[in-house]
């Protein structure tokens, strides 16, 4: 059995806690405690039927408002597949907790009000899926049932999405268009007997089965975590270098190379969680030890050499801001590439993306919720790589040194 | 890579990330399934060194003795140190009250004491073996959760967490709550017990106690409650989760064996918080204790 980690995109009332909250119930994963709990503040709310949402929305101040504020995480499973639902929230001043949700997924669910088709949420949505290199999208339009499951209206939406996918030029998408009714259980589970007209799978058909293979990635690299040295007699010389193989693998007796240092040794042996093993592939966490005595420490990595690993002290990236306080030209910050964190000074604001129209324009700086390009000049050497061609080494987050809180994600270009 | 391998590389990831990025962390061990999974990833993770920080335990003086007797031989397996913080020397220093009526528990006056033992031994971090599923608020609470001076989780602005990209930046003042295996299930935490032949409190097995209903739960006699002799009856039960016994509740079980509670949980038509008298206290109740400190 595999584990499908799906978020959740669209506009604020578009359904998606609804639309979660049915899913849980359907598959059984809500306990009949959490459903009388349900059945209770439906009730209360003078609801007659229940309102699933409130499975999902589990903050005081998302049941107040009815809105969801923050990423909730959900756990659910078929006969075929275990689920993570990063249910997100849909309103624009909440994108960074959309982004959030998004990043760790594999696919995204995003969800469309049929009265509405595509709006600017969807736009910015699908826009960020984008920037994010989610390949696999799920556009489920929903609340059919309020436009009496008309083909047509699903076909037009089908057509404005296209259109959409087309602007952005992205290759090798793999997308999926259902109409359902979250409210009623249209093409969840079951066909809906109302569009009889809709030929495709149900939702659990396409999140059953879409695949999930992914090819590792070419460079081979290990971020050091952590260096082991165990203070005990029988380990005197033991230095294991710890971490996670972010791409690609290493095998006993590979030739690797220190970054920054440059120094270059071989691999004596590998160990996970005190096992010795040949063989450590991208995602597994391993312990190297070397041949030879080298100045390794958290932040550096040890790779086998690649050419689209570039070493350099400046860098160009895609950018989604998300803090109040904006980005500018001159503005200091420091950068986090997984363990390895440099501080830097922003030396270029060039644009700012319409991310809900066509093109962009000339910026000097990027405020909340804004996605634009900005360079960087760095305090130490990183190794780079574009995000699009590598995207377990081509992102960072961007620390407000100030606040230390994290202000933005950047994408390198 | 099999789910039960995804969640521990994962889990190990983040436990040497707190390591890394922090001066003086610790993991909080209640001496549940869940922290005994926590603390023996731990042990993996630094191998084949020892675990290079302490366990706090907040002692809330109502402990299963089950539950204190593993403790003790756990720190000794792993070698490990143990700070015990107890909540009687906050009731006798005036600085909490105790509850009273028939609901009373320690549990809600475990957040004193904890923070007040995270400021005496200045930690900057602190793992626990919280998880998502138990619980809503829970299920949106961050894998390094920043808590301010008070130790107050502030819900509305948490950091957006990109990829495996964790910010452990901090103030001087402030601490994280980090949640290594935030995405394991309560299933997942039982295979990973069978996988791994973890030894677990016996009173998640089967056994036989005197009990007694307290609003259709079956809750275990304490000398800490008074309790008529009348309303006590002898069952077989068994814990799903370990807390404070004043508010723990057992469920009916002959499970006497993992995989038979391993095939009861599967089918339970209840949920694992379900038997946590602390939760059900009001609509919002582990936000609210999560927002004054509490795990």
């Amino acid at each position: 059995m595999n584990l499908l980690r799906i978020a959740t995109a669209g506009s604020v009332d578009d359904g998606k806690s609804t639309l979660i909250g049915r899913l849980l119930y359907e598959t059984g994963s809500l306990k009949d405690d959490q459903i009388e709990h349900i059945q209770e503040k439906s009730t209360s709310k003078g609801l007659d039927h229940l309102d699933f949402s409130l499975a999902t929305d589990g903050l005081l101040a998302e049941r107040e408002q009815g809105i969801t504020i923050d990423v909730s995480h959900l756990y659910f499973k078929t006969k075929k597949r275990r689920f993570i639902i990063a249910d997100s929230p849909g309103h624009i001043e909440y994108t960074r907790n959309m982004v959030t949700g998004t990043s760790n997924s594999d696919v995204t669910l995003l969800l469309l009000d049929a009265r509405k088709g595509v709006i600017e949420q969807t736009k910015r949505h699908f826009y960020i899926t984008q920037l994010l290199g989610i390949k696999k999208l799920i556009f489920a339009v929903n609340k059919m049932d309020l436009v009496e499951f008309d083909q047509n209206i699903f076909d037009q939406i089908k057509k404005q999405i296209k259109v959409l996918i087309e602007e952005q030029n992205t290759k090798d998408l793999q997308v999926y268009f259902i109409p359902l009714s979250a409210l009623k259980g249209d093409n969840l589970l079951e066909k809906s007997e109302s569009m009889k007209w809709y030929s495709g799978g149900t939702l659990f058909d396409v999140i059953e089965n879409i695949s999930l293979e992914e090819p590792p990635y070419k460079e081979n690299v290990l971020q050091v975590q952590t260096v082991i040295r165990p203070k005990l007699d029988e380990y005197h010389d033991y230095r294991g270098f710890a971490g996670k193989i972010k791409s690609g693998s290493f095998s006993l007796g590979d030739t690797v190379e220190v970054f920054p240092s440059g120094t270059k040794t071989k691999i004596k042996s590998i160990e996970r969680y005190g096992e010795a093993k040949l063989k450590v592939i991208q995602g597994e966490n391993a312990t190297l030890l070397l041949e030879d005595e080298v100045n390794v420490s958290r932040g550096d990595s040890l790779f086998t050499s690649s050419e689209s690993l570039i070493a350099t002290k400046t860098i160009k990236a895609k950018i989604c801001w998300m803090q109040e306080n904006a980005l500018s030209i001159g503005s200091k910050y420091l950068l986090q590439f997984g363990t390895n964190k440099s501080l830097s000074k922003v030396t270029d604001v060039s644009e700012r993306i319409n991310v809900t129209g066509n093109g962009s324009e000339k910026a000097t700086s990027l405020g909340l919720n804004d996605i634009g390009i900005a360079s960087f000049q760095l305090a130490n050497t990183i190794q780079s790589i574009p995000y699009q061609k590598n995207k377990s080494l081509g992102s960072f987050i961007i620390i407000d040194i100030n606040t230390n809180n994290t202000a933005g994600i950047g994408f390198i270009e | 890579m099999n789910i039960l391998k995804q969640l521990e590389e994962e889990a190990i990831y983040i436990i040497r990330e707190v390591v890394a990025q922090f001066d003086k962390p610790a993991l909080l061990f209640s001496g549940g399934k869940d922290s005994i999974v926590l603390l023996h990833l731990c042990h993996k993770a630094f191998l084949p060194a020892r675990i290079p920080f302490p366990l706090v335990h907040i002692d809330t003086g109502h402990n299963f003795p089950e539950t204190i007797s593993l403790r003790d031989k756990l720190i000794d397996q792993y070698q490990v140190k143990l700070h015990v913080g107890l909540v009687q020397d906050s009731i006798d220093q005036g600085k909490v009250v105790e509850e009273k009526g028939k609901y009373a528990s320690r549990n809600s006056l475990q957040t004193t004491t904890l923070l007040e033992t995270i400021s005496e031994l200045k930690l900057d971090a602190c793992m626990g073996g919280a998880r998502r599923d138990e619980e809503k608020a829970r299920a949106k609470e961050r894998i390094f959760s920043v808590r301010d001076d008070f130790g107050q989780w502030n819900e509305k602005l948490q950091r957006p967490e990109l990829f495996d990209h964790l910010n452990g930046t901090i103030q001087p003042g402030e601490h994280i709550r980090a949640f290594p295996i935030s995405n394991w299930t309560e299933l997942d935490v039982w295979e990973y017990i069978r996988q791994e032949n973890l030894e677990i409190p016996s009173i998640y097995y089967a056994h036989e106690r005197p009990v007694f209903k307290r609003d259709g739960q079956l809750m275990p006699v304490t000398e800490f409650q008074q309790i008529d002799p009348s309303e006590i009856e002898i069952q077989s039960v068994r814990f799903r989760t370990v807390g404070d016994m004043s508010c723990t509740a057992a469920v009916l079980s002959e499970a006497e064996e993992l995989d038979i509670i391993i095939e009861e949980i599967r089918d339970s038509s209840y949920s694992e918080r379900g038997a946590r008298m602390d939760d059900k206290r009001s609509e919002g109740a582990m936000e609210e204790r999560k927002k004054i400190g509490y795990f």
